[in-house]
């Protein structure tokens, strides 16, 4: 029944090391750009804070799928924009991870915003007191502060973001999902068997990420 | 100013050039309540001024708009001769020089004690390492809780953690320090422990803006007292005239509610 994985027909493993990759990246560039997305929705600048709301309810309330294609038919195939990549395969691997950043960022920014409303706001007066400027007191006193606070959640959006990776299937990047579109194809007497194989590989993969971050969250939450 | 500053370097009646706080013609408004109503006030290097009151008479307020955590609708207010800056850079060098230590003590959650009095000397006075680690552990030292300079501030006392967030405001060498209801939110029998760092504060001539409701602080620490309620200044006087002869009626009604029992 499980001929499929010993066959040497299919690279599952590999599949699932493309996936691993796009998680990863992915994941460091939406903490990035969910930090900067959280910066400019307190900050005390109208512009930033009218940029970022927008973009984090255009965005966040948008499909991936859409997002993904959108880069991929949008902005390599009309505009010529191809993030500096060779072929086809990276071209859509570049770009499936910048759809990943930009809709999971308005994620993080909103996890971030909640970790921020739990600082209290004396936290922030004492900073300024010292003399310590609005990026200072943002990036030492509230956002250390904020991050413990909301480990819990950003563990749910990396185990999401993990599985939202399935989507860069859509434009053609060799990740699990898309492998499995195939196998299903050609080995459709081992149909649930392949299902099976796939729905363990997540599981293996976000299990142990929540199993950790857990742990994480309790040691680092801050005591009041 | 008043007539009745005692402070340590007077220089003649033109000592005006030595008021280091001025506030004048200030107001302030939260929505409908007009919470600072035309507020002079000077305050004179080394000299300690106790403002009491009832609750909601704009006291705090007035405490937080000396360093502007609270902003002004109208009026000037002045520090060591410069006006206040509205907002960046320059505002932050201010605070910078006024020292702050409010009701809730707003110790750094995240920081060790050690490193909440270093962190405005790394961070704003760029101070090296070395030297910051001596001066916040000298300063530990000095308010008494330096055995617990390695702790979080949720494992210490209320009263160890208004004295480390004294060391913390002391360590940027401020100009003038304000204090917001500092023993407010302490237990009882810690209040005392933090009124004897102040006092020695002010013996040592800080010039302090404290509000308070502790009378035993501001009969024995203060230079002068200012009364407030309603959002205006009612009266002002040295501690002895204030406390054992007071003139308006608003303030012998605040006294007579809390001094005899």
């Amino acid at each position: 029944m499980f001929d499929f994985l010993t066959s040497g027909q299919y690279d599952v493993l590999g599949a699932f090391w493309v996936t691993v990759q796009l998680t990863l990246y992915s994941a460091v560039g939406s903490l990035i750009w969910g930090l900067m997305l959280a910066g400019m929705r307190v900050s005390p600048v109208p512009l930033m804070r009218t940029f970022g709301t927008t973009y984090v309810n255009v965005v966040r309330n948008t499909p991936l799928t859409l997002l993904v294609l959108g880069c991929s038919l949008g902005l390599d195939q009309t505009l010529g924009i191809t993030l500096a990549g060779g072929d086809s395969k990276e071209i859509g691997f570049r770009l499936a991870i910048l759809g990943l950043i930009a809709y999971t960022g308005t994620f993080v920014c909103e996890a971030l915003r909640s970790g921020i409303n739990t600082v209290p706001v004396g936290q922030a007066e004492a900073a300024r007191a010292l003399g310590l400027s609005f990026f200072q007191v943002l990036t030492l006193i509230v956002l250390p502060q904020a991050f413990r606070a909301v480990v819990g959640p950003l563990t749910n959006v990396l185990i999401a973001l993990t599985k939202n990776t399935t989507v860069a299937a859509t434009i053609g990047v060799a990740e699990a999902a898309l492998l499995m579109k195939e196998m299903l194809e050609n080995e459709a007497d081992a149909l649930f068997a392949v299902f099976g194989v796939f729905a363990l590989g997540f599981v293996l993969l976000t299990l142990p990420t929540g199993l950790l971050l857990g742990w994480v969250a309790k040691r680092v939450a801050v005591k009041r | 100013m008043s007539g009745v500053s005692v402070t340590k370097d007077v220089q003649d009646a033109a000592g005006a050039a030595d008021d280091l706080v001025v506030l004048s013609n200030v107001n302030k408004h939260f929505g409908a309540l007009h919470v600072l109503q035309d507020i002079d006030l000077s305050i004179a290097r080394g000299e300690v001024v106790v403002v009491i009151g009832p609750s909601g008479s704009g006291k705090s307020t007035l405490c937080r708009t000396i360093n502007r955590l609270e902003t002004i609708d109208s009026g000037t207010i002045t520090l060591d001769g410069s006006p206040l800056p509205a907002e960046g850079k320059a505002l932050a060098r201010l605070r910078a020089d006024v020292g702050m230590v409010f009701q809730s003590f707003n110790l750094f959650a995240h920081k060790t004690v050690l490193e909440n009095v270093m962190l405005g000397q790394l961070k704003v006075r760029k101070t090296d390492q070395k030297a910051a680690r001596e001066k916040a552990v000298a300063l530990l030292d000095r308010v008494g809780v330096g055995s617990q300079a390695d702790k979080y501030p949720a494992q210490l006392s209320g009263g160890q953690q208004q004295r480390v967030a004294i060391a913390r405001a002391l360590a940027m060498d401020p100009k003038v320090m304000l204090f917001d209801e500092p023993t407010s939110a302490l237990d009882p029998e810690m209040i005392n422990e933090v009124l004897e760092v102040m006092q020695q504060l002010a013996r040592e001539g800080m010039t302090m803006v404290v509000v308070t409701h502790e009378m035993g602080f501001a009969r024995s620490a203060a230079n002068r007292v200012v009364f407030m309620a309603d959002g205006k200044i009612v009266e002002e006087a040295t501690p002895e005239q204030f406390f054992s002869n007071p003139r308006s009626d608003r303030a012998k009604d605040f006294l007579s509610k809390i001094l005899h029992h």
